[in-house]
């Protein structure tokens, strides 16, 4: 991802200190965690927040009379005015809580496609996370749509030439990765919706592994949706949003129902809340959507600028060092690409680097990462992942490298 | 928190790394009369079983892997212990071996097999040792099968 240009540099090393989790030992050897693809740490500040809602705010939300009530709904709602805040969403209408990425996707798969008929087509690309694939198939299978999967090429970057041939008048979405969790791939994601939009086509954007590492401002790309999960920029798991235009989101039926996102039940007919609560059935995860808006100030006080700037050294640093091991190969070497290195050592399966890895303290992914289509594309069984945040530092590079190492000289 | 002190030479003893770098009863055979396939969504490793059996005996086993060193260790030394014994006594193999490690009791394996005692103090690594055996274990029953690791039902 592109640095910065006038970011002041972050201080990892007080950074770190409001991550006790990163302070410990694992198997005799200071933990590197460099797994933060899958999930991040969290910051005190962050779980002081859900510690101080629980102890002294806590109540249901949307229906009480009582203060305590009152203040729940009120720590609630400015959780979403800073979700809204952090992606320049134009309104508090358009933030959407889910659970997270998955079913923030499943959620759109679920309502605009009550809209798709036979020959409709959903447009893909073939490095998405199953939770990007798999919930378009089952609506291709509900509702006889077809799925159309845009190719890559050997650096793992989407071949644009074939994805604009396939954006068609048949196309009804775009549903794309804006970072890859697999490759590290950020897709030219602003041309794409461009495209799109020109068509009439509404595009979605997974998020997932770009909100963590840069500014996203959902009207400066102009996409329709946007989802993400909170756990992977350091707040909670069970917490993720989905943004959604809001011209789009008015016409959509709704998702899942019950409370809450009802105005009226009657046996005669039910209407449907307002924007957003009518995306938002039942008691939400309060403590999480304030837990994420924690998360959303840490990261905004540190800078996102200054934290893809950090990452970018991170990134470049830990790709010249690999690359001095034989036998070395990244998978994944995309122009533009986030601060992650898949890669393979011949003659040494992931899942086994994982656990000599793990011996040293170092905590990698090894397996396909939810992209079992990106690991047929290279053939390949699976591949080694390591991921960076902003308070992994170069110490920890060289402690994987050592491990990498020692794994070659075990297999030698 | 405090851990139990585990060192890799545990996991990958010599005749492991061994194992895994020259399996034997690699490959499909030119006979058989059962087949299985099991894998690890998990993790992506996918054995295939072949064999041969002679009235009560396991004439031929062979094996084709695509895994980590543990699986294919572990499915190699299962060909080698099996290899033309009678189907009861691979039955009570299969038994044994799932039951030590999945007990944490690797350390009661006997023969080559005791190389792979040591997987049972790594619980993430404990399907890759058993997934040959279970997949082997669904070709004695039936004449062809598909099993995961993480469904102890097979599905035909
Ligand atoms: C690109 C991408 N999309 C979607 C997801 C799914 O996120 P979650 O499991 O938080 O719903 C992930 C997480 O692994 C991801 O990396």
């Amino acid at each position: 991802m592109s640095p910065g240009t006038t970011a002041p540099p972050l201080d990892v090393a007080s950074i770190r200190a409001d991550f006790p989790v990163l302070a410990q030992q694992i198997n005799g050897h200071p933990l590197a965690y460099l797994d933060n693809a899958a999930s991040s740490q969290r910051p005190l500040q962050v779980l002081e927040a859900i510690q101080n809602y629980y102890t002294h705010d806590h109540a249901n939300v949307h229906r009480g009379v009582h203060s305590l009530s009152h203040r729940a709904t009120d720590r609630y709602e400015a959780a979403r005015e800073t979700v809204r805040a952090f992606i320049n969403a134009a309104s508090v209408r358009e933030i959407i809580f889910t659970r997270g990425t998955t079913e923030a996707i499943n959620l759109v798969a679920f309502s605009l496609g009550q809209r798709l008929q036979a020959g409709d087509e959903i447009l893909i690309t073939a490095m998405e996370h199953h939770s990007n694939i798999v919930p378009w198939q089952l609506l291709c299978e509900r509702s006889g749509a077809i799925l159309r999967v845009a190719p890559i090429n050997d650096a793992g970057e989407l071949v644009l030439p074939e994805f604009m041939a396939l954006l068609g008048q048949r196309t009804k979405l775009v549903a794309i990765t804006h970072v890859s969790n697999a490759l590290g791939t950020v897709n030219p994601v602003k041309v794409i919706i461009a495209a799109a939009r020109s068509r009439g086509v509404p595009v979605l954007l997974d998020g997932a592994q770009a909100i963590p590492h840069q500014a996203v401002d959902v009207r400066d790309l102009d996409c329709d949706f946007y989802a993400f999960s909170g756990h992977k920029m350091c707040g909670p798991t069970g917490i993720g949003v989905l943004y959604g235009r809001e011209a789009v989101l008015r016409d959509l039926p709704p998702f899942q129902s019950g409370g809450d996102m009802i105005l009226t039940v009657s046996f005669k007919g039910t209407t449907y809340n307002e924007l957003p609560y009518r995306f938002e059935a039942g008691t939400p995860h309060i403590a999480g959507a304030i837990g994420l808006a924690a998360a959303m100030d840490y990261l905004t006080r540190l800078g996102l600028p200054a934290i893809a700037a950090w990452e970018a050294g991170l990134l470049s640093y830990a790709t010249g060092l690999l690359l001095q091991l034989p036998g070395l190969s990244i998978v994944g070497t995309a122009g533009d690409k986030a601060s992650l290195v898949s890669f393979n050592i011949a003659g040494i399966h992931p899942h086994d680097l994982g656990t000599i890895l793990d011996q040293r303290g170092v905590a990698i992914r090894a397996g396909h990462h939810c992209a079992m289509p990106v690991m047929e594309r290279f053939g390949l069984a699976g591949t080694a992942r390591a991921s960076f945040a902003f308070y992994n530092t170069r110490g920890e590079i060289d402690q994987l490298l050592d491990a990498l190492r020692l794994a070659q000289r075990m297999f030698a | 928190m405090s851990e139990p002190v585990r060192e890799l030479t545990d996991l990958y003893r010599q005749i492991v790394l061994d194992h895994s770098r020259h399996p034997r009863h690699q490959g499909r055979p030119e006979h058989f009369n059962r087949e299985a396939e099991g894998h690890n969504p998990l993790c992506g490793d996918k054995v295939r079983i072949y064999l041969q059996l002679q009235g009560n005996l396991l004439q031929e086993v062979a094996f084709e892997a695509s895994g980590c060193a543990i699986c294919l260790a572990s499915a190699s030394l299962m060909t080698e212990t099996v290899h033309r014994r009678p189907l009861l006594e691979a039955r009570a193999s299969v038994e044994q071996f799932d039951r030590a490690l999945s007990t944490g009791a690797g350390a009661t394996l006997t023969g080559d097999l005791a190389a792979l005692g040591g997987v049972s103090q790594y619980p993430s690594r404990i399907r890759c040792a058993t997934l040959p055996w279970k997949t082997l274990l669904a070709a004695m029953d039936a004449s062809s099968a598909t099993v995961t690791t993480e469904q102890e039902s097979t599905q035909r």
